[in-house]
């Protein structure tokens, strides 16, 4: 299981002292947050992308790439990168970028953004939020896996023989979530890919997470990824932990008494009863968390956030200290030896490679080859003419990989028992029909 | 079929800030008479009071949070999964108490639509209450409610003799109209986007509503539909 802390880089005033970081000193206290997680043993440092004050995560590769500098082992992930309003274009390039650079430590969450401003900043349409979702991500998920692709869609001007650079390392795409509170389309997306799902349940019930990963399983299951308990599923958490729990309490609640979002509002007690907020000791956030597999099964990844409401940086770094050295220790050893041998582990760029060499050597294909493939020189688009032989001949396998899977899950065998419909309709890589 | 044995559920929505409150007695009145209008028609009804002002801290933590508590959230599953609908607010500086508004806008969008619902307010003098209509109904036509089109409002004085100087009709019989015509769109529902007309080949008497269900995926579109190009 992968354990680590996500960060939305916001710049709170302290509420005990009335201090106030620079957007300079946040950005340095991010980096160095993300290089202590990898010291005392985390897996994932995630970044949040927002493009206005408070925040200073405008430009997340750019901090990720910085970061995967400084580090060697972390993973770099997103908390969320706005599939909505970014360019899916320049989404396949900075992050194809940033895997190479990083040797395959990073993986995205794809989120729609909580700031509505930010659609018409970016000249879209707020009230078009899921479709953007859909069509863009469908965009990005071709150009990944195609080397060519051609695109008409509604959102973004159309492309001809476009390639995007750097192809992925290895010919394997970064792992991607899809990141929704609440939007049953956004599981649905994640099922139907066959990607991940991340559920930031830090403000919400665990009856609600619970809803939302179930159905996101029994989709997962649907589209013949795997059973359901095989889905890939992550969730937010939040704690404050000290040694000895009262103090806990005593330090967080002013933190929490004035936090944006919920401040003001329930007291401290109620909502670390309704939400996974636990502040205690850490056994009793070790306690909390164990709790959550009864809640949502077997699951693979579990994000902290424990820099937020202006609390010192200080004490972040205290935080961070104690959950890797003392909670998630714990929380590993436990939750790893619960879940069964066929539940996936975490996604890596090494157990990604691999299950991509096992799929083509089952069906007898060669082993997948790095050499350049495109043509050189100036103004060159697209592929050469021996290139690109091979490189349909690899879409076309991946397309009749998908519609045998589809063919032989739940829905497939709806499309079959339903007259009029075409079975291509079902396949991800259904568009690339050229 | 087995329709008949499901008893009804009527949710009365009571905002009244006082105990005794006399937007509690009113809403009192008006379930009781619904109920008598059904039961006199065969069908058992369950109804259950959301006394609003228990809530209050509750609305407020759901405001901030985005998300109810437990003992609200119980509360609005109840709502979501009404027959029928009555809302009783008192009158507050010429509109619905703020407490009121504070309730339904932490109730899931989506709640109201098509639910018979009938709109009750008190206030000190009649001369409240047009509040009730220009609202109250705007308020819930904008949530697609099926409002029943005829209101009660309750003056203080309502409470005291049957007939006012303002109003020959007592509460009693605007009551019992209001009541009557709630029962009979809660047996007969208009036909609205959420249930739609049956076909001109149903008999005469249509059969009840279905059971409306707390299912929060109602906006739950596959994928494969999803994706499917625009025309």
């Amino acid at each position: 299981m992968q354990f680590g802390i996500f960060s939305i880089a916001d710049i709170t005033p302290d509420p005990v002292t009335g201090k106030i970081a620079t957007e300079h000193e946040r950005l340095r206290r991010v980096v160095e947050m993300a290089t202590l997680a990898e010291q005392v043993g985390l897996d994932v440092f995630a970044l949040g992308e927002h493009h206005n004050p408070p925040f200073v995560t405008s430009s997340p590769t750019t901090t990720l790439g910085f970061i995967a500098g400084k580090t060697s082992r972390l993973l770099l992930s997103t908390a969320t990168t706005l599939i909505t309003t970014n360019d899916p274009v320049k989404i396949a390039e900075d992050y194809a970028m940033l895997q190479h650079l990083s040797e395959g430590r990073v993986d995205l969450v794809m989120g729609r953004g909580n700031t509505g401003p930010v659609y018409p900043w970016f000249g879209q349409d707020i009230r078009q939020g899921i479709n953007l979702a859909v069509e863009n991500y469908h965009l990005l998920h071709r150009l990944w896996t195609e080397d060519v692709v051609d695109w008409e869609g509604e959102f973004r001007t159309p492309l001809q023989q476009f390639t995007a650079t750097p192809r992925p390392l290895d010919g394997v795409p970064p792992f991607v979530w899809h990141g929704s509170i609440r939007s049953p389309q956004i599981a649905e997306q994640a099922a139907f890919y066959g990607d991940g799902f991340f559920h930031n349940n830090i403000f919400w019930p665990p009856r609600h997470t619970k809803q939302m990963v179930d159905l996101y399983r029994q989709r997962f299951e649907h589209y013949g990824h795997g059973t359901a308990d095989q889905a890939i599923v992550g969730l937010g958490g939040q704690f404050f932990a000290r040694d000895n729990s009262q103090d806990a309490v005593r330090e967080f609640r002013p933190y929490f008494d004035n936090a944006p979002v919920y401040g003001h509002g329930p007291s401290l007690e109620d909502f670390t009863r309704e939400t996974p907020l636990t502040v205690g000791s850490p056994d009793q956030v070790i306690e909390r968390y164990l709790g959550m597999r009864d809640v949502v099964g077997d699951y693979q990844r579990q994000l902290f956030l424990v820099d937020h409401a202006g609390l010192p940086h200080q004490t972040v770094l205290e935080q961070i200290e104690i959950l890797g050295t003392r909670i998630v220790p714990v929380l590993r050893r436990e939750l790893d030896a619960l879940r069964p041998a066929h539940v996936p582990d975490g996604p890596t760029h090494a157990a990604l490679v691999a299950a991509r060499d096992a799929a083509l050597a089952a069906d007898g294909e060669k082993p997948h080859s790095d050499a350049y493939r495109f043509g050189t020189g100036d103004n060159w688009t697209g592929l050469t003419a021996e290139g690109g032989e091979e490189a349909r001949r690899q879409v076309m396998l991946r397309e009749r990989r998908a519609q045998q899977r589809l063919a032989d899950a739940p829905a497939g065998q709806e499309l079959a028992g339903s007259a009029g419909s075409s079975s291509s309709d079902d396949a991800p890589s259904a568009a690339s029909d050229e | 079929m087995s329709e008949a044995a499901r008893p009804l559920s009527l949710v009365v929505i009571s905002a009244g800030l006082s105990v005794p409150s006399s937007t509690r007695m009113l809403a009192d009145r008006l379930a009781a008479a619904t109920r008598d209008v059904l039961e006199a028609r065969g069908h058992p009804v369950d109804v259950a009071v959301i006394e609003v002002k228990d809530y209050a801290h509750d609305v407020v933590d759901a405001t901030l949070t985005h998300f109810a508590g437990e003992r609200l959230q119980s509360a609005i599953d109840r709502l979501k999964t009404a027959d029928g609908v009555i809302a009783v607010t008192p009158t507050f500086n010429l509109s619905y108490a703020g407490l009121f508004k504070s309730f339904i806008d932490v109730v899931d969008p989506g709640a109201f639509t098509g639910v018979p619902v009938l709109l009750a307010a008190t206030g000190g003098t009649a001369r409240h209450s047009l509040a009730i209509d220009y609202t109250l109904r705007p308020l819930f036509t904008y949530l697609k409610a099926d409002i029943v089109p005829l209101s009660v409002f309750a003056a203080a004085e309502d409470f005291g003799s049957p007939t006012t100087s303002h109003d020959t009709t007592p509460l009693n019989t605007r009551t019992t109209q209001a009541a009557t015509i709630l029962a009979t769109r809660i047996l007969h529902p208009t036909p609205t986007l959420a249930t739609p007309a049956p076909s001109p080949t149903t008999d005469a008497t249509p059969p009840l509503p279905q059971a409306r269900t707390q299912d929060d995926f109602t906006d739950f579109i596959p994928m494969t539909d999803l994706l499917r190009p625009s025309p």
